[in-house]
């Protein structure tokens, strides 16, 4: 790749590929922007002509959006911290060498297969059912009143639903960061006197930062736009309803496409501040 | 002091025997080499001394206290790994420190055992730096600066030189050994390099398969081979062996003779053969000289220079009083 032509020859045939990519993400951001602009009430009228920034006035001011904007960080965080913490322990126990460890290394991914709308139906249907799911029966075996999940704690059951399917994404990638581990550090800190909490907390845990750190990044954009599980379990009622559902529900329920264009605006910027963030805080991490 | 004893220690991984029982005593400051092929348990040796690894049967006693069951901490040994095994989101200095931090030192005493040893290997300047910043013999003085801050009965070093280069291995030989004149503290040191060992070593365990063939000093090994295999594991070029009618006639079923004592003259000698390759280092010259009937080839090694080119024949001539002969099994007679 050092000469000009050889150069030019690159660039030449990677235009296509950018070019596409490049239509693939303008067009809808552009269509999205313009909409933001527009009165479009598809079935009051349609384009009604140009509205300025009553859209992004009227989608702030709503009293949806700042708990919207909550619900959405909560959801996040929390699922991060379970799967960042389950995942690391996951990881550890797997790399120990044990009898089916194949075996049990499939069934632990396995909920990464499942489809988001499958796995809510199951959790909401055979887990979380008040009358009939595997969790009422439990709490009634030991004799505690059934908790109706989906309405009495909400965002904790989104959470959960939503750590178990991102749970084996970060086992995956953390087992495969324990792996890389030199076993030799490990002998050495064991000759030089640090046992097993102190061995994890000064060696093990260092040598996983930049996994955890490409962990939280990938969850993190994913996770900012989930939405098949709060639609077929909640549909946004109970405080679950986040940023990127309101903009759903502004679009289909309220027929406000120019509306809901202005409350995907604000998504974008608002995944913007969280990925800025998240680079300053973690990022570093994968500079060394 | 560091006096470590092996009493009918064994190994096994599974069904498979890897250090049949095996006694070693290892006197307080003695250098000691075990060397031996790949494969050999030289390193499984160690790792059993140092505890990385369960004895299966026998007892290891430090200082003449049984330590078989003492977890690798509590035996008070420090090692220096092949790979180094350097903390690489530590600093040095903070690598250097970690044993100590781990044994709960009070950090003024824990900053005067890192200046002294940053002193003692060259590391003052590098104290604040990362390992990967550091040049492969200088994480090798780290590695050996975390060692001995520890201040341990005995230093086990596992291949620490292989992965240097041919120079700087030459270098850290030399500072090894001056290290070790100056703690004068146990040293116990692996190698496949025969070399390291005779170079270094007060005493030398040659070992293969798991078997110790002979514990001695490195001219011992070097004059008197107990067996065949040391007699071709030690020296370098290797022994001549040969064995046959050639080899009855010295009295032995085999014989050996190594390349500084065989005689090389154009025109008369004991044996005929046809130069090969003569190789010139300036100082010496090997030649491998084929078509003698003892063995395939049989390196001679010449002070100076001689002029011998590819085809040429020549003469050799054993100096018979240098001669080794050992029996069917291989055992040194006499």
């Amino acid at each position: 790749m050092a000469t000009k032509a050889s150069r030019s020859a690159a660039r030449l045939m990677m235009a296509p590929a950018v070019i596409l990519l490049l239509g693939w993400m303008l067009v809808p951001l552009i269509m999205t922007l313009w909409f933001s602009f527009r009165t479009y009430l598809p079935l009051r009228g349609g384009d009604l002509g140009w509205a300025g920034f009553d859209n992004y006035v009227r989608f702030v001011s709503s009293s949806a959006f700042w708990p919207a904007v909550q619900t959405t960080l909560v959801i996040v965080l929390g699922v991060l911290i379970i799967t960042v913490c389950l995942g690391i322990v996951l990881a550890i126990l797997l790399d120990q060498p044990m009898w089916g460890q194949g075996v049990v290394r499939i069934l632990v991914i396995a909920p990464f297969f499942v489809m988001p709308t499958v796995s809510a139906l199951v959790w909401k249907n055979m887990f979380m059912d008040p009358v009939n799911g595997l969790f009422s029966h439990l709490w009634r075996f030991f004799g505690a009143d059934p908790v109706s999940w989906l309405s009495d704690a909400a965002t904790p059951s989104i959470i959960m639903i939503v750590s178990w399917q991102w749970l084996p994404f970060a086992t995956l990638i953390l087992l495969t960061a324990i792996q890389s581990l030199d076993s030799e550090q490990l002998e050495a800190a064991e000759m030089d006197g640090a046992p097993h909490l102190k061995r994890f907390w000064f060696i093990i845990l260092p040598h996983l930062s930049r996994a955890i750190t490409i962990v939280i990044l990938i969850q993190t954009i994913f996770l900012l736009a989930i939405f098949a599980e709060i639609f077929v379990t909640t549909g946004g009622a109970f405080g679950t309803r986040t940023l990127s559902y309101l903009i759903f529900q502004r679009v289909l329920e309220s027929q406000n496409v120019g509306l809901g264009s202005a409350g995907g605006v604000y998504a974008i910027i608002l995944a913007n501040i969280v990925a800025i963030f998240l680079m300053r805080i973690v990022g570093k991490n994968l500079d060394n | 002091m560091g006096q470590i004893q092996l009493k009918q220690v064994t190994k096994s991984f599974g069904d498979v025997q890897v250090i049949p029982p095996l006694d070693l005593t290892i006197e307080d400051g003695e250098f000691t080499v075990f060397v031996g092929p790949s494969g050999c348990g030289k390193s499984t040796l160690l790792r059993l001394i140092a505890g990385l690894e369960d004895i299966t049967t026998g007892h290891i006693e430090i200082d003449g206290k049984d330590a078989t069951d003492l977890v690798p901490a509590k035996r008070g040994l420090a090692m220096v790994f092949q790979s180094y095994a350097l903390y690489p989101h530590m600093s040095v200095r903070k690598n250097i420190a970690f044993p100590l931090k781990m044994a709960g030192m009070d950090q003024a005493e824990i900053e005067k055992r890192i200046s002294g040893a940053a002193s003692v290997l060259n590391l003052t300047d590098y104290l604040d730096r990362r390992p990967g910043q550091l040049s492969g013999g200088q994480r090798q003085r780290v590695a050996i600066g975390r060692a001995i801050v520890r201040e341990p009965a005995a230093f086990l070093f596992d291949e620490p030189l292989s992965n240097l280069d041919a120079a700087l291995r030459v270098g850290m030989r030399l500072e090894i050994s001056e290290l070790h004149e100056r703690l004068k503290t146990t040293m116990i040191y692996v190698t496949h390099d025969q070399v390291e060992a005779m170079t270094m070593a007060d005493k030398i365990v040659v070992l293969r398969a798991g078997h110790i063939e002979q514990v001695g000093s490195p001219l011992e090994l070097y004059h008197r081979p107990r067996n065949e295999f040391v007699a071709g594991f030690i020296g370098s070029p290797k022994m001549n062996i040969f064995g046959g009618a050639e080899a009855k006639k010295y009295g032995g079923e085999k014989a050996g003779i190594r390349p500084e004592h065989i005689d090389v003259s154009k025109t008369e000698g004991t044996w005929k053969g046809v130069v090969g390759v003569a190789e010139h280092l300036g100082s010496d010259t090997f030649i491998h000289v084929h078509d003698t009937g003892l063995a395939d080839m049989v390196t001679v090694r010449i002070t100076g220079d001689i002029q011998a080119k590819h085809g040429d024949t020549i003469y050799l001539t054993p100096q018979l009083d240098q001669m080794h002969k050992f029996d069917a099994q291989g055992l040194r007679i006499a």
